[in-house]
């Protein structure tokens, strides 16, 4: 009965979200105020209904009841409960619910806290967002509905994909979705400008939180699946180049390009059709990620169920909104251009750069991800285009990016000034120089990686300048929200980077075949390898190993690597074990077990491998923090005393 | 010109999706290689395992073998690897493998991982040899006849239906041939 309701409040959505799409919409192009009004209400309906049909698939879970199909076949009795209410999302269908619940909650928040906009920009930018929210529902009623019964019931599940049964995968695709459906909010909001034809520093204003805002679910989304990858893959790596993991890559990238060419637009009142470009962009590689990994078009490690039909469907999501938008954009974006002097030695034309970069990034990750496919579109079939390519390419693109945001606060709006860069930048160098060194002299020497730390120190304390000189200075100008979240993000970026040039570098790993009871040293460490004794967990049996880290006959760590075998049948999952610390992580993964009761064991000795995590950590929370800045409040609240006198006088 | 530059990204994006939806249509199919019924392209690589001895194409004369042209960094690799730890057990035509572009550490990483079902392996690390090979990327598989022609290549990787249906015969007929 619970599944039956379900289904039906995930069609009265459908049918809701196409309303909340066509009324306003119709309404501002016909210029109707009431139907304009009418967005706020449908969407909340809309919403409404999806949260009960995603309440309705998580009942069925929690009792799992195989007799609907999608819990038979993601579900197992034994299924712990948190991993009961995750396994939600741990297959197609019910992720595309939670991409629909997403666009829901981004809707009511902006529904929400935009009620300052002007009617008609509110109402197209909720159009928009209830024309993805239908688009998204549709596609799971017709080809891919969760609801779907089994009759009859088979007596046990088939259980949750083991790869999935991890702590990290329980909030990686939320946050991976809150940043891909984010991302549909700027393109409402670049979609409404293009259908009003306005396009000013207000606009820009009003996108910019929500931008940012998106960006720091996806920085965090991809940060938990790296840190994912690393803990259960066992192979020790945090970043694959992964179809995948590209998939999400290339939206963060265009992102975090369309955030800095937001800021000209609100500052400087350039960049306008190349913004909207943006908008468009992070959104078109959000939905083509979307069809990469569901329509299995591309071979990839995460190999999700593939359906031709779901593949199609996507496309036409796909061509439907990234074609309609940039018909569009052809039609109108002539008369956001202005005829502007740019100097490139100022933020703007530094910004400019950085776009340029970053841009030609995310090409450059299309390209290598989308090789195969077309390979594969001219019928030379499937192959992979593997990290020889994206290594080759991507160092010498992203680099450049690091040396500029060294330059953020030294060079000025309009024209930068030669001798205030001079003078700010003389002790972030000095720094930069003495570390990389310092560090060379402790021995972590080379052309790439005496560079990399160059780069990232410079561009950690040229993050830091401006801040420590308004603070020494006493000055009265008080640093917003919105600089200190950018301070934190560009030290966040130092810090990643100087984690990726150390692992890079430092990173050393050796398999050893042992016997138990034997010993084998490794990087100055002592490895210890215990046993392996057979181990119980609740859907799962489990080989487990035990190898004593000691350093100068001194007790390091006790580590356990497991080898599980879940019930249901499939790969048996690594469970690395993993001694943490702010320098260096010791990783042991235990491999096959070979002649005489001997084990192949991986051990790796990782430096600063936690840096890249903290650095993409810190990025994310210096997003959230420039979103909340007041700037954007106020703004808001004094276009609300603006509308309510308009009304008044409407009145 | 203006005009041009705005109408741009929308022609772009219509060329990607007529690629994707060919993508979604298309079977991969047998293409043709030039090198189909021509002597394998000599080679001298040194051995992955043993690298101070070399291997070469006259390693595959006298009987039907397969060249797997396979790296570590490969992920279409290890979907198709069972298959062939499963033709190492079950067949006597011998498979040998061609490591493209790998560093040879995480090639014998990867095989103590994942199983090793080769006779030999060639490492080409600089990939010369695949370009002589004429390799599109990898996986891809060859099977040479007893006079050391090439008489096929599969491109991607081997699924078990295109194991059963279409390469397994393929090898079986050399067989009967050679045997003839």
């Amino acid at each position: 009965m619970i599944p039956e309701l379900g289904h039906f409040a995930l069609c009265l959505a459908a049918g809701l979200a196409l309303m909340q799409c066509v009324a306003p919409i119709s309404g501002v192009v016909l210029r109707r105020e009431r139907w304009q009004a009418m967005a706020w209400p449908l969407a909340v309906g809309q919403v409404v209904f999806t949260i009960i049909a995603y309440g309705a698939l998580t009942w069925s879970f929690i009792h799992v009841d195989f007799s609907v199909r999608y819990v038979a076949t993601n579900a197992h009795s034994e299924l712990p409960m948190f991993y009961r209410i995750s396994a939600v999302w741990g297959g197609h269908e019910g992720s595309l619910l939670l991409w629909v619940l997403m666009l829901g909650a981004w809707t009511l928040l902006v529904a929400g806290l935009n009620r300052s906009l002007p009617r008609d920009i509110g109402a197209s930018v909720l159009g928009v967002m209830g024309a993805v929210s239908c688009a998204f529902l549709l596609f799971t009623l017709l080809t891919s509905n969760p609801f779907e019964r089994l009759i009859p019931a088979p007596p046990e599940g088939q259980d949750l994909n083991p790869l999935l049964q991890d702590p990290g995968l329980i909030i990686h695709p939320p946050m991976l979705y809150m940043g891909y459906v984010g991302f549909s909010v700027a393109f409402a909001f670049a979609v409404a400008a293009l259908i009003s034809g306005r396009l000013d520093a207000a606009w820009a204003r009003w996108t910019r939180p929500w931008t940012t805002l998106a960006w720091s679910f996806l920085t965090v989304g991809i940060l938990l699946g790296s840190w994912w990858a690393y803990n259960e893959l066992g192979w020790g790596g945090w970043w694959f180049w992964d179809p995948v993991e590209n998939a999400s890559f290339m939206p963060w990238l265009i992102g975090t390009a369309l955030i800095h060419s937001l800021a000209v637009t609100e500052k400087r009142g350039m960049f306008k059709a190349w913004t909207v470009l943006l908008a468009i962009s992070a959104f078109a590689l959000s939905l083509l990620g979307t069809f990469l990994v569901r329509s299995g078009v591309l071979v990839s490690v995460h190999a999700f169920a593939t359906d031709p039909s779901r593949g199609v469907f996507v496309l036409m999501i796909f061509g439907f909104f990234v074609g309609g938008a940039l018909l569009l954009f052809a039609l109108r974006a002539a008369r956001f251009q202005v005829r502007q002097q740019l100097t490139l030695f100022s933020r703007e034309g530094l910004l400019l750069l950085n776009n340029v970069f970053l841009s030609v990034a995310a090409l450059a990750v299309l390209l290598g991800t989308l090789y195969p496919l077309f390979v594969d579109a001219m019928g030379l079939g499937k192959l992979s285009v593997g990290p020889p390519y994206f290594d080759a390419v991507f160092a010498p693109l992203t680099m450049p990016l690091v040396l500029l945001v060294g330059f953020a606060s030294a060079v000025m709006w309009k024209r930068g000034d030669w001798s205030r860069l001079r003078r700010q930048s003389l002790i972030p160098i000095a720094v930069a120089i003495v570390v990389a060194v310092l560090m060379a002299l402790f021995g972590v020497r080379g052309l790439g990686v005496s560079a990399a730390i160059l780069l990232a120190v410079w561009c950690m304390a040229g993050a830091l300048a401006e801040p420590l000189r308004i603070t020494l200075r006493r000055s009265r100008v008080k640093m917003g929200r919105a600089q200190w979240g950018m301070t934190l993000a560009h030290i966040g970026l130092g810090v990643f980077v100087l984690g990726v040039a150390l692992v890079n570098h430092g990173s050393i790993e050796r398999d050893v075949r042992l016997v138990p009871g034997a010993t084998t040293e490794f990087a100055g460490y002592a490895f210890k390898f215990v046993g392996v004794a057979r181990d119980e967990g609740p859907n799962y049996d489990a080989d487990v190993g035990t190898v004593e880290v000691s350093r100068d006959g001194k007790a390091v760590a006790t580590l356990n690597p497991e080898k599980r075998y879940y019930r249901m049948g499939g790969n048996p999952m690594t469970e690395a074990a993993i001694d943490i610390s702010p320098l260096r992580d010791i990783y042991v993964s235990l491999g096959e077990p070979v002649q005489g009761g001997a084990w192949i064991l991986r051990l790796y000795v990782k430096p600063l491998i936690r840096w890249i995590w903290s650095g993409a950590l810190l990025m994310a929370l210096g997003g959230a923090l420039a979103a909340t800045d007041r700037r954007y409040r106020l703004q808001s609240r004094a276009a609300r005393t603006v509308t309510a006198e308009a009304e008044s006088v409407h009145a | 010109m203006n005009r041009w530059v705005l109408i741009a990204p929308i022609l772009v994006v219509g060329v990607l999706i007529a690629i994707f939806a060919i993508g979604l249509t298309l079977d991969p199919s047998r293409v043709p290689s030039p090198l189909i019924d021509k002597p394998s392209p000599a080679f001298e690589l040194p051995s992955l395992r043993a690298p101070d001895q070399l291997l070469t194409e006259r390693r595959f004369a006298g009987q039907v073998s397969i060249v797997n042209v396979w790296a570590s960094w490969c992920v279409p690799c290890r979907l198709e690897h069972p298959l062939w730890m499963e033709w190492a057990e079950t067949s006597d035509v011998p498979l040998y493998g061609l490591n493209y572009k790998d560093a040879p550490r995480d090639a014998l990483a990867w095989l103590a991982r994942h199983g090793d079902p080769y006779q030999a392996i060639a490492s080409d690390r600089a990939g010369n040899v695949g370009i002589d090979w004429g390799v599109y990327g990898v996986p891809e598989t060859f099977v040479i006849d007893a006079s050391g022609r090439i008489r096929y290549k599969h491109i991607g990787p081997l699924d078990p239906t295109s194991m059963k249906n279409t390469f397994r015969p393929i090898v079986e007929q050399l067989l009967q041939e050679s045997g003839a």
